[in-house]
C-alpha cells in the first residue's frame, strides 16, 4: 500500500491548492468486521477538503462499509464492529456523542434510489425539518436550490406535490442527491449513484458534483473506473477489504502506482 | 400437428378431474356461512324493528327488545379499544423499532404467541381474580372490558408489528443517515405508512371482542338489569350473553327472538369486517411505494 503523505509529497511539486488542503476526514488503521467475517481491514488515508476523493473496487472490497462506518450507522447494526480511528475536521467521531448531529453533516447516496413515500416537496424538506426548521418561505428556497442543483427542477416544479416514490428510477436518484443536499452537508458520499440513472442525467449530475467541491467535500464510491477518472482528484483502489492504492487519479491511469493489482484492474484486465 | 398422444390425454383427463375436485371442495366453504346467514334472516328477521333495537326487554326477556344489551356490548368493546390499543401499538411499536434480539425480547414474543393461545374461559378465570377481585373493580364494564383487552392484545400487537415490518428497511435507512433518531423515523416515516394494517388489526379485534362471551360472563356482564349502566363500574347485559340466555335460560322464549338477536350480532360483526376491507381496498388504492 503506498502511503497518502508519500504521494502528496509528490504531487506537492506539480499540483495546485487541492492538495494543501486541510484534511477533512482522517482514516486510520481502521477495520470492519461483520459477525461473518472481516469486511475491511487496517486501511490509512486522508481525505482532504474540498476533494473528490474516488474509491473503486470490485464487488465485497469492503466500499459501502466504509461509508457504514464514516456516518457511524454501526450503531443500527448490531454485528458490525469497527477498530481504528476516523476523525471529521479532527475529532474523533467514535468518541461523539451526538451522533445525529455528525450525521446531519453527511450526506448519503445509495446505489438503488429510495424515494420516500411523501411528496417531492416533503422530500427535499424531511432534512431542515429535522433539524427543527418550520418556516415555509425558507423551505421553500431549500426545496428549489436543491433541486435545481440536482437537476431535477424542472422536471418536478409543476408537480411537487405528487409522491416521490412515484417518480422514475432516474428521478428519485436525483431526488435523493437533492435530499442529500438539502441537509447542507460538509460532507457528501455517493455510493454508485449511477447505477439506476441514463448516461445523459449521469453527465448532469457529474456535472453538479464538479461545482459542488468548491464548496465541500465527496467522496465517490464508483463500479466506473472512467467516472472515478473523470471526477476523482485522488483514488483509492479497495480489494477484498483492503485497500492497495491511493494515489493522484491520473496517477492510476498513466502506470505510476507501484501495485501490479491496480494496474489490471483499471484496465479492466481483472479476473 | 398438434394431435394428442395417449399420454397427453390421459394428463388432461387428470388435470379435468382435479380441477372440479379442488373447485367443488373450494365452493363447500360458502355452504357454512350461507346457511346460517340464511337461517337466521330467515327466522330472526321478522322480529326486527325499531323497537326491537332500541327498547328494553319485558314480560321475563320473553317480550321487548334488545338495547341494554347491545349498548352493553358497544361499551364494552369501546373500553376494551382503550386499553387494548394504545398498549398494543406501544407494545408493537417497541418490538418492531426498538427491541435488540436478545433473550429478553424472545421472552416476550413467546409470551405473546402464548396468550394468544390461551381459552377464553381461563382468561375469564384470570379476569375474574385480577380485575374483579384483586383491583376490587368488582364485577363491572371496566373489569370485563379489560379482560377482553388482556385477551386480544395479542391480535393489536402482531397485526400492528406486521404493518410495521411491511415498511421499507432502505426507508429507514435513508432516514437514519440523515441524522434522524429513530423515534423522528417512526414519527414521519414509519407510522403514516403502518397506519392502514393497524387499523385494519384493530377492527378485526373489535369484531372479535364483540362476540366473546366467556370472559365477560364472569367479570361484568350479567342476565337482566332493569336500568341502563351509569357508569364503568356498573354491570351491564351485553349481546352475546343475552344470546345465550335467551336461547338456554328462559321457558316459553318465543322461537324468532334467539334468531333476532344473533342477527344483530352477526350484523355487527359482519359490518365491521365488511367496513375493515372497505378501508383496506381505500388505502391499498393511495399505497405510496
Amino acid at each position: 500500500m503506498v502511503g497518502s503523505n508519500a504521494v502528496n509529497e509528490d504531487r506537492s511539486l506539480v499540483k495546485d491548492g487541492t492538495e494543501q488542503s486541510p484534511v477533512k476526514l482522517g482514516v486510520e488503521n481502521l477495520s470492519i468486521h461483520y459477525e461473518t467475517g472481516p469486511a475491511l481491514q487496517n486501511v490509512s488515508f486522508d481525505i482532504r477538503k474540498n476533494e473528490i476523493f474516488g474509491i473503486i473496487g470490485p464487488a465485497n472490497a469492503g466500499k459501502t462499509s466504509f461509508l457504514k462506518a464514516i456516518n457511524r450507522m454501526d450503531m443500527f447494526n448490531p454485528g458490525m464492529k469497527i477498530d481504528g480511528k476516523i476523525t471529521f475536521d479532527g475529532t474523533d467521531i467514535s468518541k461523539v456523542r451526538n451522533v445525529y448531529g455528525l450525521r446531519s453533516r453527511i450526506g448519503v447516496v445509495f446505489p438503488l434510489p429510495v424515494g420516500l413515500p411523501l411528496s417531492v416537496y416533503d422530500n427535499v424538506a424531511l432534512a431542515p425539518r429535522l433539524a427543527g426548521l418550520k418556516n415555509k418561505a425558507e423551505l421553500n428556497v431549500i426545496v428549489e436550490r436543491c433541486l435545481t442543483r440536482a437537476a431535477l427542477w424542472d422536471e418536478v416544479k409543476d408537480r411537487l406535490n405528487s409522491l416521490g416514490s412515484m417518480l422514475s428510477g432516474g428521478q428519485q436518484q436525483r431526488l435523493t442527491i437533492a435530499r442529500a443536499l438539502s441537509q447542507d452537508p460538509e460532507l457528501l458520499m455517493l455510493d454508485e449513484f449511477s447505477i439506476a440513472v441514463d448516461p445523459v442525467t449521469t453527465m448532469r449530475i457529474e456535472d453538479v458534483l464538479k461545482e459542488l467541491k468548491n464548496e465541500i467535500t465527496i467522496i465517490l464510491v464508483t463500479n466506473l473506473v472512467q467516472q472515478a477518472r473523470r471526477l476523482a482528484d485522488r483514488t483509492a483502489f479497495f480489494l477484498e477489504g483492503q485497500c492497495v492504492d491511493v494515489a493522484v487519479t491520473e496517477d492510476l491511469f498513466t502506470g505510476e502506482v507501484s501495485d501490479q493489482r491496480t494496474r489490471d484492474y483499471v484496465e479492466g484486465r481483472f479476473g | 400437428m398438434f394431435e394428442a398422444s395417449p399420454i397427453n390425454l390421459k394428463n388432461l383427463t387428470r388435470q379435468k378431474i382435479f380441477r372440479f375436485l379442488l373447485g367443488s371442495m373450494t365452493a363447500t366453504l360458502i355452504l357454512p356461512v350461507a346457511l346460517i346467514l340464511g337461517t337466521l334472516i330467515v327466522k330472526g328477521a321478522p322480529v326486527i324493528s325499531f323497537d326491537f333495537l332500541f327498547t328494553s326487554p319485558t314480560n321475563g326477556m320473553t317480550a321487548g327488545g334488545i338495547f341494554p344489551a347491545l349498548l352493553g356490548t358497544i361499551l364494552l368493546v369501546l373500553v376494551a379499544l382503550l386499553a387494548s390499543v394504545p398498549l398494543g401499538v406501544a407494545a408493537a411499536i417497541y418490538l418492531s423499532e426498538y427491541a435488540p434480539d436478545n433473550w429478553f425480547t424472545r421472552a416476550i414474543n413467546l409470551a405473546i404467541i402464548n396468550l394468544a393461545g390461551v381459552p377464553s374461559i381461563v382468561h375469564a378465570l384470570f379476569g375474574l381474580g385480577a380485575f374483579v377481585l384483586f383491583f376490587r373493580f368488582g364485577t363491572s364494564i371496566l373489569a370485563a372490558s379489560l379482560t377482553l383487552a388482556v385477551m386480544t392484545l395479542p391480535v393489536v400487537i402482531v397485526a400492528t408489528r406486521e404493518s410495521l415490518q411491511a415498511v421499507p428497511m432502505a426507508f429507514r435507512e435513508a432516514c437514519w443517515n440523515m441524522g434522524a433518531t429513530r423515534w423522528q423515523t417512526i414519527r414521519r416515516i414509519v407510522l403514516p405508512n403502518a397506519v392502514t394494517g393497524i387499523l385494519t388489526g384493530v377492527i378485526l379485534e373489535v369484531s372479535r371482542t364483540s362476540g366473546e362471551t366467556a370472559p365477560i360472563m364472569f367479570t361484568g356482564a350479567v342476565f337482566f338489569l332493569p336500568f341502563l349502566p351509569q357508569g364503568v363500574f356498573d354491570q351491564t347485559m351485553a349481546l352475546s350473553l343475552h344470546l345465550f340466555v335467551v336461547s338456554t335460560q328462559v321457558p316459553e322464549m318465543p322461537e324468532a327472538v334467539p334468531y333476532g338477536v344473533a342477527l344483530v350480532l352477526i350484523g355487527m360483526v359482519l359490518l365491521m369486517n365488511s367496513a375493515s376491507i372497505a378501508l383496506r381496498m381505500y388505502l391499498r388504492g393511495k399505497k405510496k411505494w
